[in-house]
């Protein structure tokens, strides 16, 4: 071993020690920061602070099934029990009736600062009079039963105005006082977790926290009904903590196989155990550097980064496939490495530098995703091509050779020979695939965020169906109010409830929800509390009002009672909603971020079951008429597909970008515009007939089926070069490319499509989008450099 | 003698209670062949802390096994679905969604009068001990719950009518109010 040798050794050695402590001590997330913006808009902040800490991103909803209704409705009350005292949980709701009750006690003793109607108006005589015509006809509606047990207490009917107002989603249908589906199959409660939706370690421990009590509650029943009682969950961090597992599963398994497939595959090929076994080390170590580079670089390493480590081994086991064939062929055991340094490697630095160009843009990209994956694969790359360089030729034995493979690829040149008018093939592969692309222009690119999302279609779809059995329907429209107190986004939240309740009238929106309904701001309390007239003056208004009503006024003690107890009674606070489900309800209504509070309202849209879309435009006017400067309106859904439309035409652009570069590399390393157009025609091709496959198999693109397409460049360009040097007047020793070379190049490409390939079959939509679009595009990336080389060896 | 007149009486009594009960058997297969029924109605309410009884009309319609709609029209539009557990109560621009269970004043009302209309005799005693006069020409029914928390606020219900026709629903509380429905049959089944 050379000095410079053991010196490039021991840096190896050392470097890969320290990424190894890094990636060890890295922080691993999986929501879904890796989405959202690095420099948020103060709108897209909204839209962060929601899907991140947001008391909706909170929420577990739990479901029991199997067994009979009876024993779902014990396991439920069992685990609500056992979930209410632990430290993981801000509350847990299963229907009790008991809680419902408190809410109606609670909401029945206040309702005179609760409710909207109370205005000195309303407590003077004539207002008095009105409200209570008002209660006997409701009297004598179909609720009139219930209302009649609250007519001495509540004669003017607060009660119902606070009803009325709060708009409460219909909960859902209730078997043996636990909640349940409308066909009656599953069990379900509500649980919030204390840990924010972004804390997935936190998340893990209340989902463990449900899962043991659900063994609990399963164990205290008896006979078979006990075994087959199931547990489901669903709700953001559920699928965060899954979606961690899911894709760090899946990019081992998947390595796990594919790396496996590719041993075998260099096992028949090389024939030599220790050949494979080195081979492996600059993938392991480009692995590494990824990893630990965007930890250094990001803070933290997303998962998905993570899962793309899988794409590194398919480029990067390709240096060594090239290192083996051509500087160990056994007919040259000697000079082999000196040749390969000298004729090959160029060749393969120039393919690293054009994929480290097209993955450079991505480090610019605000998607946060976007970038680690740049930041991962241009040092990964590096790394594996320097291992190849420098510490391969150290470690391999001197006398280590493999398997002559110039025979197969003198095979694979004779049947590529026979291939007739490859140049005419080519441009009709290129002008079919353009048709097929541009007859799907319109359709091309999907335009909703949830395309990227992590989660699998089966478990967003049992999250749409606990959520529409608990009557939790998916919020897109809110109005959010922001300030310094919570006093003043109560008051905010009342301001804009005014404008709202305009709309309510006018059919605009179904209703809306506010934290103001639930806790009125101190200052409405105390206005209301001054519309009430003292005990004395009551009394005779009262009886002025009820001279010409059918009402016993002297039986109306109870309510003059009440009112002067609500004059004389301290205003409510937040901490008095204890005990009750308003305090979650209230909870979920007002976000409390270092010196910043925000009111949501959500607005529900018109039309029930089938709802129409909020008109926007019209509830921005109405509030600016309104003077309510501190609401915002924020459309969740748009927002959030806004944001992928930014980042799609971002990396677009971005992608076009590195292309550019990639033009200009080759430009400045070939010096020839016929050898750039050389290399570059193929990978075009490629390009264009991977994506004309999946857009004709119906598939939308997404970012991540771009960055499978500059995945195919990167992977491509080695091939193209390839053939290019073996077309330059210089080196060239035979017709075409020698037979080595096209051996190593098909096992290269074989060990991509079989790495890629596995990724297709991926669950993770991630690596699905990954997969279909590189293993066919690396296959055509090979096929037309060949073609369109062939074309150039006749001439 | 006197035995003998014992016994007869006693014999008397026996075919009397069995053809009450075979009477009531066949009113509740009658009413069961129902699937679908819709009936005007008038209902006064007697309350005491009322000078005179609150009148509201209306109409009601049943369909088997468990759907029942009260939609009244005067004084003011508004109606009360119950399907299954679930109440929708409609008032004016409000809808509301309840649960059967979280409002034990409604549940009698739907209780008897979706267990009387569904001939369902099971459901009826499971709530009620029930008490069958006259005859199946003209009926009565006597509900007096067993539910002890239910039996707090409604002491009984009584129901009458001719065959398979209701005729009136009165609801007494234990407070002393009471409500009188009273049904016309507004489309022959």
């Amino acid at each position: 071993m050379t000095k410079r040798g053991a010196s490039a050794m021991a840096l190896w050695l050392i470097l890969m020690m320290l990424a190894a402590l890094v990636v060890v001590r890295a922080r691993y997330i999986t929501d879904l920061s890796a989405f959202l913006p690095a420099h948020p808009t103060e709108q897209q902040q909204l839209l962060v602070d929601q899907l991140r800490d947001g008391p909706v991103s909170r929420l577990i909803l739990i479901s029991i099934e199997g067994g009979d209704a009876a024993g779902r409705a014990r396991a439920s009350a069992a685990m609500a029990a056992s979930l209410q005292s632990a430290p993981e949980f801000d509350s847990i709701d299963n229907g009790q009736p008991s809680i419902a009750q408190r809410d109606r006690e609670f909401l029945f003793q206040h309702r005179y600062v609760m409710s909207n109607a109370v205005d000195p108006q309303r407590f003077s005589a004539p207002g008095l009079g009105a409200a209570m015509r008002e209660t006997l006809d409701d009297l004598a509606s179909p609720a009139g039963l219930w209302l009649k047990s609250l007519l001495p207490r509540d004669p003017t009917g607060e009660m119902l105005q606070i009803v009325d107002r709060l708009q409460r989603v219909p909960g859902p249908m209730t078997i043996d006082d636990a909640w349940s589906s409308r066909d009656g199959q599953r069990a379900l409660l509500v649980a919030t977790t204390r840990a924010a939706g972004s804390d997935t370690d936190g998340q893990q421990r209340a989902i463990n926290a449900i899962q043991a009590a659900f063994e609990l509650a399963r164990q205290r029943e008896t006979g078979t009904a006990a075994a087959a009682l199931q547990l489901g969950m669903t709700g953001p961090g559920v699928f965060a903590v899954r979606a961690r597992s899911h894709i760090v599963q899946a990019a081992v398994r998947l390595s796990i196989v594919s790396s496996s497939l590719i041993v075998v595959m260099l096992l028949m090929v090389y024939r030599s155990a220790a050949a494979v076994f080195l081979g492996l080390l600059p993938v392991a170590s480009g692995a590494l550097a990824g990893v630990a580079a965007v930890a250094l670089g990001f803070g933290a390493v997303h998962a998905i980064t993570l899962g793309f480590g899988i794409t590194l081994i398919g480029e990067s086991v390709d240096y060594s496939i090239y290192y083996f064939v051509q500087a160990h062929r056994s007919d040259l055991p000697l000079q082999g490495f000196s040749d390969w340094r000298r004729n090959y490697w160029p060749t393969v630095r120039l393919g690293m530098l054009t994929s480290v160009c097209g993955f450079a843009t991505l480090l610019a990209s605000g998607f946060p995703g976007l970038a680690q994956l740049g930041a991962y694969s241009i040092s990964g790359l590096i790394a594996a091509a320097l291992v190849t360089r420098f510490v391969l030729p150290q470690v391999v034995p001197p006398g280590l050779s493999i398997r002559n493979v110039a025979p197969a690829g003198l095979a694979i040149a004779r049947v590529l020979r026979r291939i007739p008018y490859p140049q005419l093939l080519a441009a009709v592969a290129l002008g079919g695939s353009a048709l097929v692309l541009y007859l799907h222009r319109d359709t091309l690119w999907t335009r909703e965020l949830s395309a990227l999302s992590p989660i699998s279609a089966s478990d967003q779809a049992y999250d749409a169906r606990l959520r529409a059995d608990l009557g939790a329907a998916d919020v897109r429209d809110l109005i959010v109010v922001s300030g310094a107190d919570l006093q003043s986004v109560l008051q905010g939240a009342e301001q804009a409830g005014a404008t709202l309740d305009r709309l309510v009238e006018s059919d605009t929106i179904a209703g809306f929800d506010s934290p103001a309904n639930i806790l009125p701001s101190l200052a409405t309390q105390e206005k209301r509390r001054r519309s009430l007239p003292d005990s004395a003056e009551l009394r005779s208004r009262l009886a002025r009002a009820s001279a010409d009503l059918p009402i016993h006024s002297e039986r109306l003690t109870p309510f003059l009672e009440d009112v002067a107890a609500a004059r004389d009674s301290a205003p409510i606070t937040a901490a008095d909603l204890d005990g009750t489900s308003l305090k979650v309800a209230f909870g979920a209504l007002i976000l409390h971020e270092g010196p910043r509070w925000t009111a949501l309202l959500p607005l529900h849209p018109v039309g029930g079951a089938a709802p129409q879309e909020i008109d926007v435009a019209a509830l921005r006017e109405a509030l600016r008429r309104d003077h309510c400067d501190s609401a915002t309106v924020l459309d969740l859904k748009q927002q959030s597909n806004d944001l992928y439309a930014g980042y799609l035409s971002e990396a677009i652009r971005l992608s076009l970008g590195g292309f550019a570069a990639i033009v200009l590399l080759l430009a400045v390393a070939l010096r020839s515009p016929l050898r750039v157009a050389r290399v570059l025609a193929p990978l075009i091709i490629a390009v264009s007939c991977a994506a004309a496959l999946l857009v004709a198999a119906g598939q939308q693109l997404t970012i991540l089926h771009l960055v499978g397409l500059l995945l195919i460049v990167a992977v491509g360009s080695n091939y193209a070069l390839f053939f290019d040097r073996a077309q330059t007047g210089a080196e060239r020793a035979q017709a075409g490319l020698d037979p080595l070379t096209i051996a190593a190049l098909a096992i290269a490409n074989l060990a991509t499509v079989i790495g890629f390939g596995l990724l297709s079959f991926s669950q993770v939509p991630v690596l699905e989008a990954l997969g279909t679009s590189v293993a066919p595009g690396a296959f055509f990336a090979l096929i037309f450099s060949a073609l369109l080389a062939s074309r150039g060896s006749r001439a | 003698m006197r035995a003998i007149c014992c016994i007869c009486a006693l014999t008397l009594l026996y075919a009397s209670a069995r053809g009450q009960s075979g009477d009531f058997d066949r009113l509740m297969e009658l009413l069961a062949a129902h699937k679908h029924g819709r009936s005007e109605f008038i209902e006064q309410q007697f309350l005491s802390l009322l000078k005179r009884p609150l009148e509201s009309r209306g109409e009601l319609i049943y369909d088997a096994p468990d759907r029942l709609e009260k939609r009244t029209v005067e004084p003011r539009v508004e109606s009360l679905t119950i399907d299954g557990d679930q109440i929708v109560v409609q008032r004016g621009r409000h809808r509301h969604e309840l649960n059967l269970r979280d409002y034990p004043p409604i549940a009698p009302f739907v209780a008897s009068i979706r267990a009387t209309l569904a001939g369902d005799r099971a459901g009826l005693e499971r709530v009620f001990r029930v008490e069958f006069g006259g005859t199946l020409a003209r009926w009565t029914l006597e509900l007096v719950p067993l539910d002890a928390a239910l039996a707090k606020s409604v002491e009984r219900i009584e129901i009458d009518g001719a065959r398979d026709n209701l005729l009136h629903i009165e609801i007494r509380q234990t407070d002393g109010d009471r409500s009188l429905m009273t049904l016309r049959n507004a489309t022959a089944p």
